[in-house]
């Protein structure tokens, strides 16, 4: 029966392999890359419910302790610390770092002369392709206890200053880093759809009395709604996803309280402690909330006639 | 007076006919606005360049970072230069960047191409693998055990296999891939090419600009990647630059092992932190310029909307 219908539709799977084998071979070592550092990691998730000793059982040997280290986690104030962290961080960069690169955008595409256009996008752009370790040193020079800021305030008769190592502020500093390294680089996408909407759309409203705000209000920001929308959401879903470097780097400047976030705390209670089941159930806890925040944001995206992340086809 | 509004009604250059003149204070305000984004960008690294090339002296004098140039030296490149911890971890950062661009790079553009065929054996599940790196990440735990599982500690493999492939990369090679008109390949197919002579011969001379963005994207992620070694690498010899960077310039630490270091057993001077800063960024400028114009071309734009 159901080789009749693979017949009718097309050559039989012999047939197929026969003429696709040079396809199978190209992805051959794709294929080994992801089964060995995605599938099966992804399996070895089920020390999650295991007591897991490396040493005397393996995955393998352990006992089985069924959901006990996901009841512990939530027992664990530092988890719930981070938790609270990252749906803060999100929450704050949401307001704060999100329209940023649409109002860089909006600057930039106002620039008249190509050149200078072209000068000022090269620069901003740039910073996306620095590290994190060097973006972080880059402000501990600019604003650490030995920085040119506290350098040129002692020189003025001032008290010098130390944001790199202030917990209240951190969520200021970490922001302001985003800003600097990614900010140009986002812009990119709101440019791309700048580009797109009818230049006749403006002289028309132009030629109907209609000043430069009025048609930014009208033309801009709705020829832009598509893509925000879209971004927005992806966001969301994304919303357990602050980062990471950036978190490790500064932890022992600013102490946990301010920077543990999910995956800081993942690797110093799974792999600096050294019980990897209890880090490894923290992780599969934020890859499983993280699955089911992508799959509802692009729920969300198709009903309001986005493509999302991946159409429905 | 007449001749004045006459000049007001042709446009400026660059301004539609129709466009009204701009006000001189929203242009100076912008003009302002954008001096200070490439002052915020550029301000730190000009100090930073300038203070790496700046004798100790300058720099007590300047009771810091270096704003004016007051003579140039090479000493704390010399330094540097001269003892092995930077030099190696140079070696071993430029290393891993190369072989781990180029494996990435093949690997990816086999990988796209090989899915780029809708209808072929086992193209959904092989084209599903690859798109559920987007949705789900295994964990640091499971894969940091699996690297270990497989005795890639403290080797020079382990910061290259666990990230070699990147679903975005080859989700932007394919579509680019696929948007290359099939009736080229069926003539190549007809004429007796197998599927890696039209790859090799047909499909990469036509996707240079999009393979050569994502192999800089390659690049710069192992150039820049800092956590990978610092969970696989515990012998301070075979540390990559990102972790020496960390050591002697966000924490100000001599290297543990080292036992005649840059700076021995001293924190490193301002200079030669500043130095070690530069040689990091340095690949970043270099790369950069060479595929900037692709990036408004559409390449990266066009994978991210499709």
């Amino acid at each position: 029966m159901s080789s009749s219908i693979t017949a009718a539709a097309g050559p039989t799977w012999r047939a197929k392999l026969r003429r696709d084998w040079p396809l199978l071979a190209m992805n051959l070592p794709m294929l080994l890359v992801v089964v060995a550092f995605w599938w099966v990691p992804a399996l070895g998730n089920v020390i999650a419910f295991q007591d897991y000793n490396p040493y005397t059982g393996g995955i393998l040997g352990s006992p089985v302790i069924g959901f006990t280290n996901f009841a512990l986690l939530f027992q664990d104030p530092q988890f719930l610390r981070a938790i609270a962290n990252t749906l803060s961080i999100t929450a704050f960069q949401l307001v704060f770092y999100f329209p940023v690169p649409i109002m860089l955008a909006l600057l930039l595409n106002s620039i008249v002369s190509a050149r200078l256009r072209a000068f000022v996008q090269g620069v901003v752009y740039l910073p996306f392709f620095f590290s994190w370790v060097l973006v972080v040193a880059i402000f501990q020079q600019m604003f650490g206890g030995a920085g040119l800021l506290a350098q040129v305030l002692r020189e003025n008769g001032h008290e010098g200053v130390d944001w790199m190592t202030n917990s209240d502020t951190f969520i200021l500093l970490l922001t302001s880093q985003t800003i600097w390294k990614d900010a140009g680089w986002g812009a990119i996408i709101f440019l791309a759809a700048l580009s797109t909407i009818d230049p006749n759309l403006y002289e028309a409203a132009a030629v109907d009395g209609a000043r430069r705000w009025r048609r930014m209000w009208h033309i801009t920001l709705p020829g832009l709604r598509p893509v925000i929308v879209l971004l927005l959401i992806l966001r969301l879903g994304d919303a357990l996803n602050v980062g990471f470097e950036q978190f490790m780097l500064q932890r022992s400047a600013v102490g946990s309280e301010a920077s543990e976030v999910f995956d800081t705390f993942v690797y110093w209670s799974g792999i600096r402690t050294g019980d990897l089941g209890y880090g490894a159930a923290a992780g599969l806890f934020k890859g499983v909330v993280g699955l089911l925040l992508i799959i509802a944001a692009n729920r969300v995206a198709h009903a309001l006639g986005e493509r999302g992340v991946y159409s429905r086809t | 007076m007449t001749a004045l509004t006459s000049r007001a009604r042709r446009a400026p250059a660059g301004l539609a006919p129709w466009e009204e003149r701009r006000h001189p204070a929203g242009q100076f305000g912008k003009g302002a606005l954008i001096t200070l984004i490439l002052v915020a960008v550029l301000g730190p690294l000009y100090t930073i360049v300038l203070t790496s090339l700046s004798s100790s002296a300058t720099v007590n004098a300047a009771g810091g970072l270096v704003l004016v140039p007051d003579g140039i030296t090479f000493e704390a490149y010399r330094q540097i230069f001269s003892d092995t911890v930077v030099s190696r971890a140079v070696l071993v950062s430029t290393g891993v960047t190369v072989a781990g661009t180029l494996i990435s790079a093949g690997v990816s553009v086999l990988g796209a191409y090989s899915l780029s065929r809708p209808g072929s054996f086992l193209h959904r599940p092989l084209l599903f693998s690859v798109l559920l790196m987007f949705v789900f990440f295994p964990g640091i735990i499971p894969v940091y055990l699996m690297v270990s599982g497989l005795g890639l500690k403290d080797s020079y493999w382990s910061l290259i296999l666990p990230t070699a492939v990147s679903a975005f990369n080859v989700v932007v090679l394919r579509s680019f891939f696929m948007s290359i008109p099939g009736e080229i390949l069926d003539s190549a197919r007809i004429d007796g090419a197998g599927e890696f002579r039209i790859l090799f011969r047909i499909v990469l001379p036509m996707s240079k600009a999009v393979t050569a963005v994502v192999a800089m994207f390659y690049a710069v992620g192992y150039w820049n990647s800092w956590f990978n070694a610092m969970l696989y690498i515990d012998d301070t010899r075979k540390w990559p630059l990102a972790l020496i960077l960390r050591q002697y310039v966000v924490d100000s630490n001599p290297l543990p092992a080292a036992t005649a270091g840059v700076t021995g057993d001293a924190p490193p001077t301002l200079a030669i932190k500043m130095a070690i800063v530069v040689i990091a960024v340095i690949p970043a400028l270099i790369l950069y310029p060479l595929v900037q114009r692709h990036f408004t071309k559409g390449v990266i734009v066009g994978a991210i909307k499709g």
